[in-house]
């Protein structure tokens, strides 16, 4: 079976389970399995197109027969089936947890049915981002995205989120004008939208459209990518949204623009004209998002922060440009996905089991919950970037690629880039030291709940004493599991471990890396798939 | 290919108004610069389509010249479903936000205030550290301390 040829079914199985799942709307279990089943399908097929483009090939699919750069085609090299393939994992990730949730709330037939059907088509419209090969349908992609994130954003219409989604809402119309204004303004330019023709027809315009087309781009998917100055937009609306929801937007929508961006700079302009206005931009991207993260005292608020400050290292990965830094660049978006998701997966279970996630108010916590701790400090300390974790040997690889060959503004970026790791480390301390090591009691804001169970853990330790010490582990277990749902618990978990598989296998993944960036900027390999003719 | 001046000129007016009344902070108007900004970046495309009065119809023995481009007209179909179904889930997220705060305008972050107006000092972790918190104590109970022997 080939499954390159099968590669549409990366969008049609979701949006057909979308169909599917709204028509069982009234019957959750059907509409659980029928979400879950279609996601299962969808990352089997997507395992095997990662199988088939392992050793550095490209597919090009013509939909409807029609010859590119007529019709609508779509790509699957090793960048688009990677992404694809991270995309769904994590997302399947997040459904589980998101299902164990709703199983143990009870989730009552009514609005929040609607949680599934739009949750698949989100997952249609990211893979669709992924697979096109054509700037429109990459618009149209990103347009299905951001109406199911619309939805899933404002779940349930409550004030605080209606705010949020507000916002959201806006900024994201406002980026897709922007996005089909440089749609309209490069037709007019070059009479195609294709992505592989385009490669070939940019080239030959003169340098002031080229930048002008350029930069255009570069802001519409610089505010989905979330890039500074353009990413304010992000802490204001991801934290309000339900835990599942966040941290689903975490890892993949932002990634869509980073994608977005680097097939921009590899694919469509080459050149590297902007590259010294990227490092720049990186640079601040960084230091802000960092600086804003360590001011935070909501754990969610202060995760979005270090979201938004981590996308500055795959910008600087694009702006530095080569071999080296693209691959590092791609495995860093794998790294950053899986990391972020599971960091805000954990966020939801901490807010689960302390009735809030505000640090002021936490504490106890290592000792009252302590596989939450593990949970916790393992994607922690990998994105602070701690040696032997994925966080570590990607911005190790993306330091490595840019001082092989730096001026020096890119020493001034390297700086920065340890800075803002340090200062990411410096953050997740805080909030180990202050949520998982001091005494509830000892708070700004003491919580009730988590004083009483702290105390009756020490006592029961101090009633098992020397020969049973085992007593209090014992009740702060029942306790975990009587607000953590098994399923919430093991849905992080596998993701952690996916994040530690990362880390293992990071030789060859990194390896393949390399082949997808050596085949991004030799740009032959795309526009051959695409346009066979020339 | 010619271009259509009035229509550039329609087309930066829209898009000059749109972003303005985005910057609004009452819903409305923000919903109201939207829909501009859609209509104004439709029309940008449907002037790449080439000359005006002809259609959009293809068959090979015709001069190029003599038809216009339909892609455009493609694109412009699918924007337009596309700003329509932002329009209408704006519509519903005014509605709501009007019902449930009856004022037609977007909220601030509380969150945010809170952050800014915090300061930079931090009980926890900036407090002076009480002098005598070693636990190693010499013969007569007094706390050892560095450089003291």
């Amino acid at each position: 079976m080939n499954f390159l040829e099968l590669s549409p079914l990366a969008v049609l199985l979701p949006i057909f389970g979308a169909g599917a799942a709204f028509l069982a709307r009234r019957r959750l279990r059907t509409q659980r399995l029928i979400t879950i089943g279609i996601l299962c399908l969808t990352m089997v097929l997507e395992v095997g197109m990662v199988a088939a483009v392992w050793g550095g090939e490209s597919y090009a699919i013509h939909i409807g027969g029609w010859d590119a750069p007529f019709g609508i085609a779509l790509m699957v090299d090793g960048f688009s089936a990677f992404m694809l393939l991270i995309s769904t994992v994590v997302s399947l990730a997040v459904l589980l947890y998101a299902t164990s949730q709703g199983l143990a709330d009870g989730d009552e037939p009514g609005p929040v049915s609607v949680f599934h059907p739009a949750y698949l088509i989100l997952l249609a419209g990211v893979s669709n981002a992924f697979l096109a090969a054509d700037l429109f349908n990459l618009y149209v992609g990103f347009e299905i995205l951001l109406t199911a994130s619309y939805v899933l954003l404002t779940l349930g219409g409550t004030a605080e989120r209606i705010r949020a989604g507000t916002t959201y809402v806006v900024v994201s119309v406002v980026s897709s004008v922007i996005f089909l204004m440089a749609i309209a303004m490069i037709y007019a330019a070059t009479g195609t939208v294709n992505m592989a023709d385009l490669a070939v027809k940019l080239p030959e315009l003169d340098q002031g459209p080229q930048l002008i087309l350029h930069v255009l781009l570069l802001i519409a998917f610089g505010i989905k990518a979330a890039v500074f100055p353009l990413s304010l937009w992000l802490p204001d609306s991801y934290p309000t949204a339900p835990a599942p929801v966040t941290a689903v937007f975490a890892g993949l929508l932002t990634k869509v623009g980073v994608y977005a961006i680097v097939r921009t700079e590899t694919l469509l302009f080459p050149g590297g004209t902007v590259n010294a206005a990227l490092l720049v931009v990186a640079t601040l991207t960084m230091v802000i998002g960092i600086l804003g993260a360590l001011a935070q005292t909501d754990f969610k608020r202060m995760l979005s922060f270090t979201l938004t400050s981590h996308i500055g290292y795959l910008i600087f990965g694009v702006a530095v440009g080569g071999p080296l830094a693209i691959a590092a660049t791609i495995y860093y978006v794998g790294h950053h996905i899986i990391v972020q998701t599971s960091l805000f997966m954990v966020a939801g279970l901490i807010e689960r089991r302390a009735g809030s996630a505000n640090v002021t108010k936490l504490g106890s916590l290592a000792k009252l919950s302590p596989a939450l701790a593990i949970l916790f400090f393992i994607p922690a300390i990998n994105l602070g970037g701690i040696p032997p974790f994925s966080g570590f040997l990607g911005k190790f690889g993306l330091l490595h690629a840019a001082a092989a060959d730096a001026d020096a503004l890119t020493w001034v970026v390297i700086g920065a880039g340890l800075l803002t790791s340090l200062l990411t480390l410096l953050a997740i301390i805080r909030v180990w030291a202050r949520m998982f090591w001091r005494r509830a009691a000892d708070a700004e804001v003491p919580s009730a709940q988590l004083v009483a169970e702290s105390t009756r853990v020490l006592e029961q330790t101090a009633v098992g004493g020397a020969q049973a010490p085992h007593l209090g582990r014992k009740l702060a277990r029942e306790l975990e599991a009587e607000s953590l749902p098994w399923g919430m618990r093991y849905a992080t978990g596998s993701l952690v471990v996916a994040g530690i598989a990362l880390t293992v296998f990071a030789g060859p993944i990194f390896a393949f890396c390399q082949r997808v960036a050596a085949e991004l900027i030799a740009r032959e390999p795309f526009i051959n798939a695409v346009l066979p003719l020339s | 290919m010619s271009v259509n001046i009035t229509f550039l000129v329609i087309t930066g007016v829209l898009l000059a108004a749109g972003f303005y009344l985005v910057l609004e902070r009452t819903l409305t108007r923000v919903l109201l610069g939207i829909m501009l900004l859609g209509n104004g970046v439709n029309l940008l495309i449907l002037t790449t389509g080439g000359r005006r009065g002809v259609a959009p119809l293809f068959d090979s023995s015709r001069d190029p010249s003599e038809y216009s481009d339909p892609l455009p007209q493609a694109l412009i179909l699918t924007a337009i479903v596309i700003t329509f179904a932002v329009t209408a889930f704006l519509l519903a997220m005014i509605y709501r936000s009007w019902a449930l705060t009856s004022a037609d305008i977007v909220a601030d972050d509380t969150e945010d205030i809170k952050v800014s107006q915090s300061t930079a000092y931090d009980e926890e972790e900036d407090s002076p550290v009480a002098e005598d918190t070693t636990e190693f104590v010499d013969e007569e109970g007094r706390p050892i301390r560095e450089g003291e022997e």
